[in-house]
């Protein structure tokens, strides 16, 4: 290291003039120019681009023309633009609350198991390892009328009646909102009880002397002290709710989005009007509206959970 | 010393690699990847460059997924194939790309080709101009499971000849559980696979009516005929009770697990259906009406030459393209790949039409219909929810059939501005 110091020294240009410090925001820069580039080139880039096209009416093999906001006065004029626009909502209401208050429930439970503790955290995690088109696929199975769907044959083998499921407009939405859910609780699982583990134990052991109730521990130091865990885990699942698409299109590939659009979220309509009629331009309006939903949602719901 | 000899073997290589290469030229084929047309594609490949010594054709295959996509991108970027192979209902959107080119009249006169080639291959043809020649055609036919048939105490060597009996039969080879599910359909019902062309090209003119008109850019079922085919159609889930809409998931599966005692689908399904090994199944050509009108819906993959082929690759090309609308490459292409041949000769030949399974198959093209789509998958919805509206929704039919008219009719719309 002094050699070289030495060395560069010795040939007096611009480098050896410089401070250590001066030294070290460049080398910090030069390694860091190599993500940004990447990033820059690879999604920044075509962010960017989204937005050109969607004010455009490019469809792959016809070259792209201006067209103002012809794209979005088509979107809002669209009833399948709407309907997707309430599943995608649904999913997101139903979906993040569920999966939080559930995932909560089980990790708050088993912190406090020691028996096989990590055994049962590796069952809930393993869905998650699982691809979501394969275990779409499970469920498709799953949710058949008799002679092969498992739930069907249950219920009527309790003589009650069969459930149309995911052929169903009422049903269908909850119906693949359901596995959804499941999939994502094993890494929800994991990271509250991180955030469990990582409140002081002197915190519980004041309160039980003190002579708290559990309710009251947990209201009063859990809770509070789980919020950072809480604001990111709201935030991830509900991005994720926002965008799911792999479960909607497996679990119904022949009728995707279900019947009469009744699953389709925002994302399976952009794919298929950039994919399968090449609207590429409509299709590029479609995301920048999913782009400004993610952003306010994201952006009130940091700044709710910080406030409060 | 050894030097100057490498050098020269060097050159020598070089001199013979420039001389082939200024011989041969080269040309390349794309299609998508399923594993007999590779097979069968290899094969025509062969026998044409043993013909044709100065010609080598590259094969060049990839996954279906994003197809269009994969082509228009490298043609426009001045990559990609000589010749291609495309769905006869993506050539529009090949043409406004200038992806494709029309066939040069002398080299494919288009009276020899009404001539030769099944009616249907005039959904390549604009203007004055064909856009490609396919090898082989797909139609439709009525799958029916004798074992099934036989159990319900029907003729299994007499399977239905029109609507009536098709229903009759479907009623008889039904069966349901104690609380009326059924847990074997009479007839599958499955708008997404190919009930949808059953319903838009056979029942809608058995009913009297057409589906569409000026060149299929009109929607044209919203009519009394159009009502009546999709009655006839959703009554067999609510009024018969004969099949029901996403039983065994998929109509297909329902046939091949044993479930379903017939299934109406394409040749296409030949490959999938041949190793069933519980039943014995048989096919008959699609129902006719009360009044012994038939109609069937035909479909293909046509070969084209692409707008990157020019000088002496462009007549290479058509040299190929020739040989694998041939007859005897539809004959490989019959025997490796399952699907009927193109052309009349080629097809009807008598050992064909007495074939068990391609007989019925064949019958069908020579009324069949081809449907102009600008928009398969979307105008295909626009099916599939009209007769949801009525199953799940409770819907009239009448009301139903009016808004799958009005929507399609905005697809075909907007896919001419």
């Amino acid at each position: 290291m002094s050699a070289v110091t030495h060395r560069e020294a010795a040939t007096g240009g611009l480098w050896s003039r410089m401070s250590l410090g001066q030294k070290q925001v460049i080398w910090a820069w030069g390694f860091l120019a190599v993500p940004l580039l990447f990033y820059v080139v690879i999604r920044f880039w075509p962010t960017f681009q989204a937005f050109y096209l969607s004010v455009t009416d490019w469809t792959i093999t016809k070259p792209a023309s201006f067209v103002g906001l012809e794209n979005y006065k088509r979107l809002v004029a669209d009833p399948l633009f709407w309907q997707v626009f309430r599943n995608t909502f649904m999913y997101l209401i139903l979906g993040t609350p569920i999966s939080l208050l559930i995932s909560f429930v089980v990790a708050y439970y088993l912190d406090r198991v020691r028996f096989m503790h990590s055994f049962i955290r590796a069952l809930y995690f393993l869905p998650f390892l699982t691809t979501a088109a394969a275990m779409a696929w499970v469920w498709r199975w799953f949710y058949q009328p008799v002679p092969i769907g498992v739930i069907n044959d249950i219920l009527s083998s309790f003589g009650l009646p069969q459930q149309p499921f995911l052929r169903s407009t009422t049903q269908a939405l909850p119906t693949v909102l359901a596995p959804a859910v499941w999939a994502g609780l094993g890494f929800q699982i994991i990271i509250f009880l991180a955030g469990l583990r990582a409140i002081p134990a002197t915190y519980y052991e004041a309160a039980r002397i003190d002579g708290l109730s559990e309710w009251a521990i947990l209201r009063k130091i859990t809770i509070p002290l789980l919020k950072p865990t809480l604001v990111f885990l709201v935030v991830f699942s509900s991005i994720g709710f926002l965008r799911i698409f792999d479960q909607v299109y497996n679990i119904n590939t022949n009728d995707p989005g279900g019947p009469l659009n009744s699953t389709k979220p925002l994302v399976l309509m952009i794919y298929q009007t950039a994919f399968s009629s090449y609207e590429m331009g409509y299709a590029a309006s479609q995301t920048v509206v999913l782009f400004l939903i993610l952003l306010v949602i994201s952006l009130v719901q940091l700044r709710i959970m910080r406030d409060r | 010393m050894r030097f100057r000899h490498m050098l020269a073997s060097v050159a020598v290589g070089f001199a013979t690699f420039a001389s082939f290469g200024a011989k041969a030229v080269e040309i390349e084929y794309w299609q998508y990847v399923f594993d007999t047309r590779v097979k069968a594609m290899t094969q025509l490949i062969a026998k044409f460059e043993a013909a044709n010594p100065d010609i080598k054709v590259k094969q060049t295959t990839f996954p279906y997924a994003d197809y269009q996509t994969k082509v228009s991108a490298a043609i426009l970027a001045g990559q990609g194939p000589d010749v291609v192979q495309l769905f006869y209902g993506w050539t529009d959107n090949f043409i406004a790309g200038k992806m494709i080119r029309p066939l040069r009249a002398e080299a494919f006169p288009a009276a020899d080709i009404e001539r030769d080639f099944f009616p249907i291959v005039s959904a390549m043809k604009r203007g004055n101009d064909y856009y490609g020649l396919p090898t082989a055609v797909r139609s439709l036919a009525l799958f029916y499971n004798k074992k099934a048939f036989k159990d319900a105490g029907l003729d299994p060597n007499n399977p239905p000849k029109n609507l009536d009996e098709l229903v009759a039969a479907a009623e008889k080879t039904t069966k349901r559980d104690g609380a009326g599910n059924i847990v074997s359909a009479g007839i599958t019902l499955d708008m997404a696979g190919q009930d949808h062309q059953w319903w838009r090209e056979v029942l809608v003119r058995q009913f009297g009516g057409v589906p569409y008109t000026d060149n299929d850019t009109k929607v044209a079922y919203n009519s009394e005929a159009g009502l009546k085919a999709l009655t006839f159609y959703t009554d067999l889930q609510t009024k018969q009770k004969v099949g029901q809409v996403g039983f065994m998931d998929e109509g297909q599966a329902a046939f091949r697990a044993g479930l379903a005692a017939m299934t109406i689908d394409g040749t296409f399904r030949l490959g999938s259906f041949n190793t069933i090994k519980g039943f014995e199944w048989g096919v008959t050509e699609l129902p006719a009406n009360a009044q012994g009108v038939r109609s069937n819906y035909a479909s293909y993959f046509a070969n084209a030459i692409t707008t990157k082929a020019e000088g002496e690759k462009l007549a290479a090309a058509e040299k190929f393209l020739a040989y694998v609308s041939s007859p005897e490459a539809m004959k490989i292409w019959l025997e490796v790949v399952g699907e009927l041949p193109a052309r009349r000769a080629a097809a009807l030949t008598p050992e064909n039409t007495a074939h068990p399974v391609y007989g019925p198959f064949l019958k069908g093209l020579e009324y069949a219909h081809t449907t102009l789509f600008k928009d398969e998958a979307a105008q295909r919805q626009t099916a599939i929810d009209m007769v949801n509206r009525v199953l799940i929704g409770k819907e009239e039919p009448k009301a139903s059939l009016a808004k799958a008219a009005e929507a399609e009719q905005a697809i075909i719309d907007r896919a001419k501005r």
